[in-house]
């Protein structure tokens, strides 16, 4: 009897401490080492925030250099499994796994980046990155002086369309003459490889390359070949300022993180798809170098005060399609619903979009 | 679609520089596999190699010592893996992997404060020889360890197939008790060779983060190291055949990137595969007359078996 009610007690003390120490547990997927010095660094940013923020009252845990696809299952199952609350997995092709895993999990909460598919216990998240991408092609537009712009696209998904129209449409407006040459590189993140397509854009005529894939070996290449300027993606990459990179779209997520951290831990998380921009901070332009004339500055400024104080969207008619068939009237706005399913190039672009 | 976008004096030139890192990791494997040792641990001695290279060179301010650096480190990597297969007698393929995940983990470590720094620059060999017109980009406009990476092959195949120690290696990994029993050190010549491919695979991951990209990246090797381990096998284990796999993937990998940017209508996946595919099918094509694989590969050795 008496030996029991020790039991017992220590039994208590024991859960009472462990209630004391009970810690949020938030786990991060990355699809790229976190010294990518792009995408998967800002994210890393994100999660260092959160642990700033919250100090002992969380733990964050990460796994990087996950392949999209069935492995990131496995790894997104086991993070459940260590007892994490909230799973932010970064990377599209994480969304049919981040979905299976979710459904195996009822009581854990997931974050999914950039995807459109949700469930009750699954958010998605993005910024609107064609924003910035007005803003470059408006930079590109007004300096190239071969009127050819190199564009590295890693996979042809609707986030990465959406970039390449937007940029396009941006550097037409001010160079009528201006051409997009698009290499899919296949790869979110391979240096050696970015490195060859930036080498194979300029080698054909580039002076401006814009890049979709993470790391900074492009800017290397462009810097290599002298008069190439190209942006910071995903990341500043201020170490190639003030040129080759001349500004840059960075991706703040540290609010949104904490935010949903925080949600967490009150309850009063809920499911929602959110997509933000340049106004809500969730998109940052990088600073623009003196590499760039005045004019072309102030140009650039325009378009992006004109995007945050919700003057102008990016997409605006009158556009037509690839095919020359009408997609928005003068002064029609794009929805969300078709931005989000991008799947088709604007009037004025060569090549076809990998099916 | 503009094919006359295209440069081919660039397009040869450029898949030199693209086929070297290749050249370099899978030339020194198939000096490590003649002699009987299975190393998957290229890709981990690659990253190792490029981050030690790229740090010394940024220290001393010289790329020839980062390329000296390399090796030793690609090399000291290696040592570990001799001493857990050779000495501690442990599986080849479970150490192999062990290293490359070590490799990666220790590179990302050692790199930490040299993200974003530009690395010293690496001259052309022969200077103004490479402004001949069409010749001088493709045969004088290169940087030094591109030749040396060709003078590498020419040598491991002279002596692989001319010299005693080449027979010896070669016995070794045939049949390494026949070799015990001839009275030659069959630990010591593959704890060797297995030195010699770390130092050949650190050279190559020197050449990407040194003159490829060139910049430092956790992970910047992206996976070359298991393409040199598949095209040792695909090669035959025979020295100039890995020098045709190593340039027709560098050039299939380039040409495929041009061929999109001019804009040419196949469909982007199959370009996107067809180095690999293409690789794969010629190497199987010229290997069709029998396998050379050594008798002993992967298999361990102790004295007393």
């Amino acid at each position: 009897m008496k030996r029991t009610t020790l039991l017992a007690g220590v039994a208590m003390a024991l859960s009472l401490a462990g209630a004391a120490l009970a810690q949020t547990k938030v786990g991060f997927v990355y699809v790229g080492p976190v010294g990518d010095g792009g995408w998967t660094y800002e994210h890393n940013q994100g999660r260092l925030a959160v642990e700033e923020e919250f100090g002992d009252a969380v733990e964050t845990v990460f796994v990087e250099n996950v392949a999209e696809g069935p492995d990131a299952e496995r790894v997104i199952t086991q993070m459940a499994l260590q007892g994490a609350d909230l799973i932010f997995t970064t990377s599209f092709g994480y969304m049919d796994p981040t979905i299976n895993v979710a459904a195996k999990f009822p009581d854990v909460k997931f974050e999914h980046a950039t995807g459109y598919k949700t469930a009750d216990n699954v958010s998605t998240y993005s910024a609107r990155f064609y924003e910035g991408r007005a803003v470059q092609g408006t930079i590109a537009g007004m300096m190239t002086e071969s009127n050819i712009i190199g564009y590295i696209g890693s996979y042809p998904i609707p986030e990465v369309i959406r970039g390449i129209n937007s940029a396009y449409i941006h550097a037409k407006k001010v160079n009528p003459d201006v051409e997009f040459k698009v290499v899919w590189a296949y790869t979110w993140f391979d240096p050696a490889k970015e490195a060859d397509a930036a080498k194979v854009l300029i080698e054909q005529g580039a002076d401006v390359v814009l890049q979709h894939t993470d790391s900074t070996a492009p800017l290397a290449a462009a810097k290599a070949a002298g008069n190439v300027i190209g942006f910071g993606q995903a990341s500043d990459m201020a170490e190639y300022k003030p040129a080759p990179r001349v500004s840059s779209i960075i991706d703040n997520w540290a609010p949104y993180y904490i935010a949903r951290t925080k949600a967490v831990m009150d309850g009063t998380w809920e499911s929602a798809m959110t997509w933000d921009g340049i106004a809500p901070g969730m998109v940052e332009i990088g600073e623009i170098t003196d590499a760039v004339p005045e004019d072309v500055k102030a140009a650039a400024l325009d378009v992006m005060n004109a995007i945050a104080n919700g003057d102008y969207h990016p997409f605006t008619g009158p556009l037509n399609k690839q095919d020359g068939s009408a997609w928005l009237a003068d002064g029609e706005v794009a929805d969300d619903g078709t931005l989000a399913g991008m799947n088709f190039y604007v009037e004025g672009l060569t090549g076809e979009i990998p099916q | 679609m503009d094919l006359s976008a295209i440069n081919p004096v660039l397009l040869i030139a450029s898949l030199m520089v693209a086929a070297t890192p290749l050249l370099l990791a899978a030339i020194g494997e198939v000096v490590v596999e003649k002699a009987g040792v299975l190393n998957l641990g290229v890709e981990g001695m690659m990253i190792t190699g490029a981050i030690c290279g790229f740090a010394i060179a940024v220290e001393t301010g010289s790329p020839v010592v980062g390329f000296v650096a390399a090796a030793i480190g690609g090399a000291l990597l290696s040592v570990l893996f001799a001493i857990l297969t050779q000495f501690a007698l442990a599986n080849q393929v479970a150490s192999g992997l062990a290293l490359t995940l070590f490799g990666l983990g220790l590179s990302a470590l050692l790199g930490q404060s040299y993200v974003g720094i530009k690395p010293p620059e690496t001259g052309d060999a022969f200077g103004a020889l490479g402004d001949i017109p069409v010749i001088g980009p493709i045969l004088f406009g290169h940087d030094l360890m591109l030749y040396v990476g060709i003078l590498i092959v020419a040598a491991t195949w002279a002596v692989l197939t001319f010299t005693r120690v080449g027979l010896i290696l070669r016995a070794v990994g045939e049949n390494h008790d026949a070799a015990h029993a001839l009275g030659y050190k069959v630990k010591r010549i593959r704890v060797l060779a297995i030195l010699f491919g770390g130092g050949c695979a650190g050279l190559g991951g020197a050449y990407i983060s040194l003159i490829r990209v060139p910049q430092w990246t956790e992970g910047m090797t992206a996976g070359i190291g298991w393409i040199a381990l598949a095209l040792v096998v695909f090669a035959s284990w025979k020295p100039w055949r890995v020098l045709i796999g190593a340039y027709l993937f560098g050039g299939v990998t380039v040409l495929q990137l041009n061929l999109q940017a001019a804009g040419v209508a196949v469909p982007v996946e199959y370009l996107a595969m067809s180095p690999y595919l293409i690789t794969i099918l010629v190497l199987v094509i010229l290997s069709a007359d029998k396998s050379n694989a050594p008798a002993s590969l992967g298999r361990t050795f102790h004295a007393s078996s």
